[in-house]
């Protein structure tokens, strides 16, 4: 058994890691607060926006015209990987870079490339002899919608030139506070909205204002930049979700740790409190003998 | 009265029945009222002005976005939308100035649109400001 000095030692040790991880399992659900209202608060807009765009293919006329609907022989991919800048939020980076793996190995037959956001995504892949196309770290842990849309331009333009002939997401979704979901997504090409008959019947006589061809290259890029910004901040919300239950299972662990060393080291020392008494004891016999 | 919902990509900016509502269209200012025919389509800088249930009139200064109208329900979905009341003027003629400097500046095309964007937005809600106070 240890030394009771040595015990102590590691109790201190092992309390002061506590306290760091209670206060990370804090920042992170502070954090997750507002992450996870910028997920609902972002909801709305992506699904009136999908169903006027199902009212659109619905009544315009003849074939959907907008590049971004656009499907080429696919001769280059590329994959967006959306991870965190910062680790200490368990599996949560690992799980989305070996779906990301999964699917590289899967796509070997064309010329892939990549797009990395969160810092973690980049250390993992820059050492690993990939095409890296581009790389956004630094987000500090919150949303920025202005750097979204900026990507989102990015790659809706590469896409358009030809540069590449399909852009895939991966990341993380968001389903409740213990649950995320690993989601691949194509981004583009856009599939065609499907054409229902929805509650109001007959949806073919809207009137277009000035026609469809007009109103789809107004809405595209809006689209194109909402699923960016739903992919962001359902990953964020993930991301602070993670550390909070990594951080609250290494608080828990901390606690029974000194638990258990605290047991140790009252066995320790109870033990050489016996042993004193016992030496005291025989001592005083002996000098009786 | 119709019910008209007011979305922005941050969040539900406005939802309630209204008497009269009227959008920058692309093509010119639109006004809507009950029963109007499905319509859909997109929205210029600009100025929205509809009707209250109390008959009240408030305006919106909108930076674009869609309209979408079926059944009694108005969709629309601004890309940013704010009262005239809360316009920071001196942000927004920070911005014009910024605009025109960019757009003196601009080098390829898409430079180009972007600064002329966003001088229109400026530009709206610097009028709108002006109109209101």
């Amino acid at each position: 058994m240890a030394t009771l000095r040595e015990v102590k030692k590691r109790i201190r040790s092992v309390k002061s890691t506590k306290r760091i991880t209670k206060a990370m399992e804090m920042v992170a659900a502070a954090k997750l607060r507002r992450a996870q209202q910028r997920v609902e608060q972002a909801k709305p807009y992506a699904q009136k926006l999908d169903e006027m765009l199902s009212h659109l293919a619905a009544g315009s006329t003849g074939e959907i015209s907008h590049p971004y609907f656009e499907e080429r022989p696919i001769k280059k991919r590329t994959l967006v990987v959306i991870a965190s800048d910062r680790g200490l939020c368990g599996s949560f980076n690992s799980l989305v870079m070996r779906k990301a793996d999964a699917w590289l190995a899967e796509h070997r037959d064309t010329d892939n490339e990549l797009v990395l956001i969160g810092k973690r995504t980049n250390d993992y892949y820059r050492r690993r002899d990939k095409n890296i196309l581009a790389f956004y770290g630094d987000w500090g842990g919150v949303m920025d919608y202005g750097r979204a849309r900026e990507i989102a331009a990015m790659l809706t333009g590469r896409f358009v030139s030809g540069d590449t002939d399909e852009i895939t997401f991966i990341y993380t979704r968001f389903i409740n506070m213990v649950k995320y979901r690993i989601t691949m997504e194509k981004y583009l090409p856009v599939a065609r909205p499907e054409v229902s008959e929805d509650e109001h019947g007959a949806v073919s006589d809207y009137i277009f204002e000035p026609d469809s061809r007009h109103i789809y290259s107004a809405l595209m890029p809006s689209y194109a930049n909402t699923k960016m910004i739903t992919a962001l901040v359902e990953s964020l919300a993930s991301e602070h979700g993670s550390r909070m239950m990594a951080m609250g299972n290494a608080t828990n662990n901390a606690g029974e740790m000194v638990e258990n060393l605290t047991l140790d080291y009252n066995k320790a020392r109870q033990a050489q409190i016996t042993k004193e008494l016992l030496e005291v004891v025989s001592g005083a016999d002996a000098l009786k003998g | 009265m119709f019910r008209l919902s007011i979305v922005t990509p941050e969040k539900i900016f406005f939802e309630a029945d209204v008497k009269s509502l009227v959008v920058p269209g692309t093509e010119g200012y639109l006004g809507v009222l009950s029963n109007h025919a499905p319509l859909i389509t997109a929205l210029n800088p600009g100025k929205i002005e509809f009707r209250d249930a109390e008959d009240q009139v408030r305006l919106l200064a909108v930076s674009g976005g869609f309209l979408e109208v079926s059944g009694n329900v108005a969709t629309l979905l601004a890309d940013a939308a704010e009262e005239t009341d809360s316009i920071d003027i001196d942000r927004a003629r920070a911005a014009r100035k910024k605009a025109w400097q960019d757009l003196k500046d601009a080098r390829s095309g898409e430079e180009l649109v972007e600064a002329r964007a966003a001088l229109d937005r400026a530009t709206n809600r610097i009028k709108l400001y002006e109109e209101t106070h």
